[in-house]
């Protein structure tokens, strides 16, 4: 989605500020690229791995950011429940398939349950956001928008107590059903794990992303999206549409979940906050209501987090969240619209 | 023009609409014969727009019926009207913005299911429009006014409509393009669509409009011929701006 020119190309007038900015943002960009260069050159086996982990989590990020930019982009709404829906999903797949199916160690069997669970989870998680959307959100949808926002910060808070109501208030180890098995590919170690979350997050972010651009359903979300009265004189039932993009989005979190529990082996009732927060600031990255927005800003955040803790020169582990938000701030100053979002015109 | 003697598509009875403590219209009654072009007039705020919306579901009526085709259609949500055989170009052309100019032509046979059908209007759309053919891989919000109210009515022809609703659709275009919309609703017309028309413009509407009805302040004023009303100097006063 691009952004509508304003038909004419307005000249833009030369300020001190302006230059300010650019010469900033060309000081900022070179730092950025010298201290990755730098760790490239020093140590380009090391640079690669921490490339490998980078990306496997950013995929994870870009996963639930998918859910926050989707709802955003259909109904105006940041959905503050969406991160703590993933949460549910991770404890949802932990009590089916670790408990009550009794998968814990690898083996054939429990790869075909895995996969099972896995879909079973995507529908949990699909069934719980259609839900939320019907109970709550739906009847706000005509009032002002900070009634829909609260409500969602207080679901968030509703969907953390059936989490901590169900598995208490201490992280859960999960015995996931995932061998801790290493390959080497020329001197990069990749994880059996990583591998499994690149073989499920990849074809799933296309799926969607065909499902928006190039369905029947896809046209009507995007419809619905831009005009929702436009799109009732088309024809397209509103409710419906935004019900079916409450479902994907609930799907790509119960993967994500399900994913996360397997693969970092271990669940927690306050999960949802932090990587909500991440994946919240990955959609705001990448362009907000932009789906490929979402999928760039989730790696992007994957890697400046796997960079930063994981290259011998750099500020290391502590300073993970700091460099995540700060680089943020700064996108924010340089481009408000996020990466590939659209820049906001003025309206005169 | 005069009014035709066809049976009526659509029946607007004693209709009233309001927004909250506002009533748009008031006790409306209005009849469209199949076939025919007919106008709606009135200065602005006159309740035009508010009864095309009601008629296309995107407004609840406070009181009254409208029947369409013999068929009770107030209170039916706005999509399934669509499906009875009601297109509706709206006020402001509102386009997909983000768009194509392909996709919007799509969005318009939305609710279509006969593919042979649909590439058969769209061939007959493009060449009511042969600007949207050149334009096809265009994004629709870069295009002139011009070209998107001829999109707004095209995508509302893609559904191969019964009744064609037209609100405001030479609002802010060049006398020239006024010309040539107005001459397409007529061609369009031809086809066999019948079409309720709202205009600012109301002269060019009365002159193409079998039958007309005047709206002031959400009630019915005057109605009666197109051309009778074109010709009646207390109309030109009040409305034709002179």
């Amino acid at each position: 989605m691009t952004s509508v020119a304003s038909g004419v190309a307005r000249k833009k007038k030369i300020t001190p500020s302006a230059i300010l900015m650019k010469v900033s943002m060309i000081f900022v960009v070179g730092v950025a690229v010298y201290w990755l260069g730098l760790n490239l050159t020093s140590d380009p086996m090391q640079f690669a791995q921490v490339t490998v982990n980078g990306l496997n989590n950013g995929l994870l990020y870009a996963l639930i950011a998918l859910g926050y930019t989707l709802v955003y982009g259909i109904i105006e709404l940041i959905n503050f429940a969406h991160g703590d829906l993933f949460m549910l999903s991770a404890v949802f797949s932990f009590a089916i398939l670790t408990e009550l199916l009794g998968a814990q160690s690898p083996s054939g069997t429990n790869y075909i349950l895995l996969l099972l669970v896995l879909l079973l989870t995507m529908v949990f998680g699909a069934v719980v956001n259609t839900s939320i959307e019907r109970l709550a959100y739906r009847r706000l949808r005509n009032a002002p928008k900070l009634a829909p926002l609260i409500t969602a910060v207080g679901m968030s808070f509703v969907l953390q107590w059936i989490g901590l109501k169900w598995i208490g208030s201490n992280p859960v180890n999960v015995n996931t059903v995932l061998p801790s098995t290493t390959f080497e590919l020329s001197g990069i170690v990749i994880n059996f794990k990583s591998l499994v979350i690149f073989a499920i997050t990849i074809p799933l972010l296309v799926v969607l992303a065909f499902i928006v651009n190039k369905t029947r359903r896809g046209r009507a979300m995007r419809a619905t999206a831009q005009d929702k009265d436009a799109s009732r004189l088309m024809g397209i039932d509103v409710n419906q549409t935004i019900t079916f993009t409450f479902a994907i989005a609930g799907a790509a979190a119960g993967a994500a979940g399900i994913m996360w529990a397997q693969t970092t082996g271990t669940v927690a009732y306050n999960l949802g906050f932090q990587l909500g927060l991440i994946a919240f600031t990955a959609a705001v990255l990448g362009g907000v209501g932009n789906l490929y927005g979402a999928v760039l800003g989730g790696l992007i955040i994957g890697l400046i987090q796997s960079y930063n803790d994981g290259l011998a020169i750099g500020p290391g582990q502590r300073w993970s969240q700091t460099m995540v938000f700060t680089i943020l701030i700064l996108l924010m100053v340089y481009r408000p619209g996020g990466l590939l979002g659209e820049t906001a015109q003025e309206k005169v | 023009m005069a009014r035709l003697n066809t049976p009526a598509m659509l029946k607007i009875n004693d209709l009233t609409v309001g927004y909250g403590a506002i009533t748009a219209v008031k006790g409306l009654t209005l009849e469209v014969r199949e076939g025919e072009i007919v106008s709606l007039i009135g200065s602005n705020g006159a309740g035009k727009s508010t009864t095309l919306r009601t008629v296309s579901g995107l407004l609840k009526p406070k009181t009254g019926s409208i029947e369409f085709l013999g068929e009770k259609i107030d209170g039916i949500p706005g999509h399934e009207i669509v499906a009875k055989g009601i297109c509706h170009s709206p006020e402001g052309r509102r386009i997909f913005p983000k768009m194509t100019v392909d996709e919007n032509l799509d969005l318009g046979a939305y609710l279509r299911k006969d593919a042979a059908g649909v590439k058969e209007t769209r061939a007959h759309v493009l060449e009511l429009f042969p600007r949207l053919q050149e334009r096809i891989t265009q994004k629709a919000g870069t295009m002139s006014g011009g070209e998107q109210q001829m999109l707004a009515v095209g995508r509302a022809l893609m559904g191969n409509p019964k009744l064609l609703i037209l609100d405001e659709p030479s609002m802010g275009l060049a006398p020239v393009l006024v010309d040539l919309i107005f001459e397409t609703i007529e061609e369009i017309r031809k086809t066999g669509v019948t079409i309720l028309l709202v205009e600012q413009n109301a002269l060019a509407a009365l002159r193409i409009a079998d039958y007309a009805y005047v709206l002031e302040s959400g009630h019915l004023k005057l109605e009666g011929d197109g051309s009778k009303l074109a010709d009646d100097p207390a109309i030109a006063q009040a409305y034709l701006g002179g």
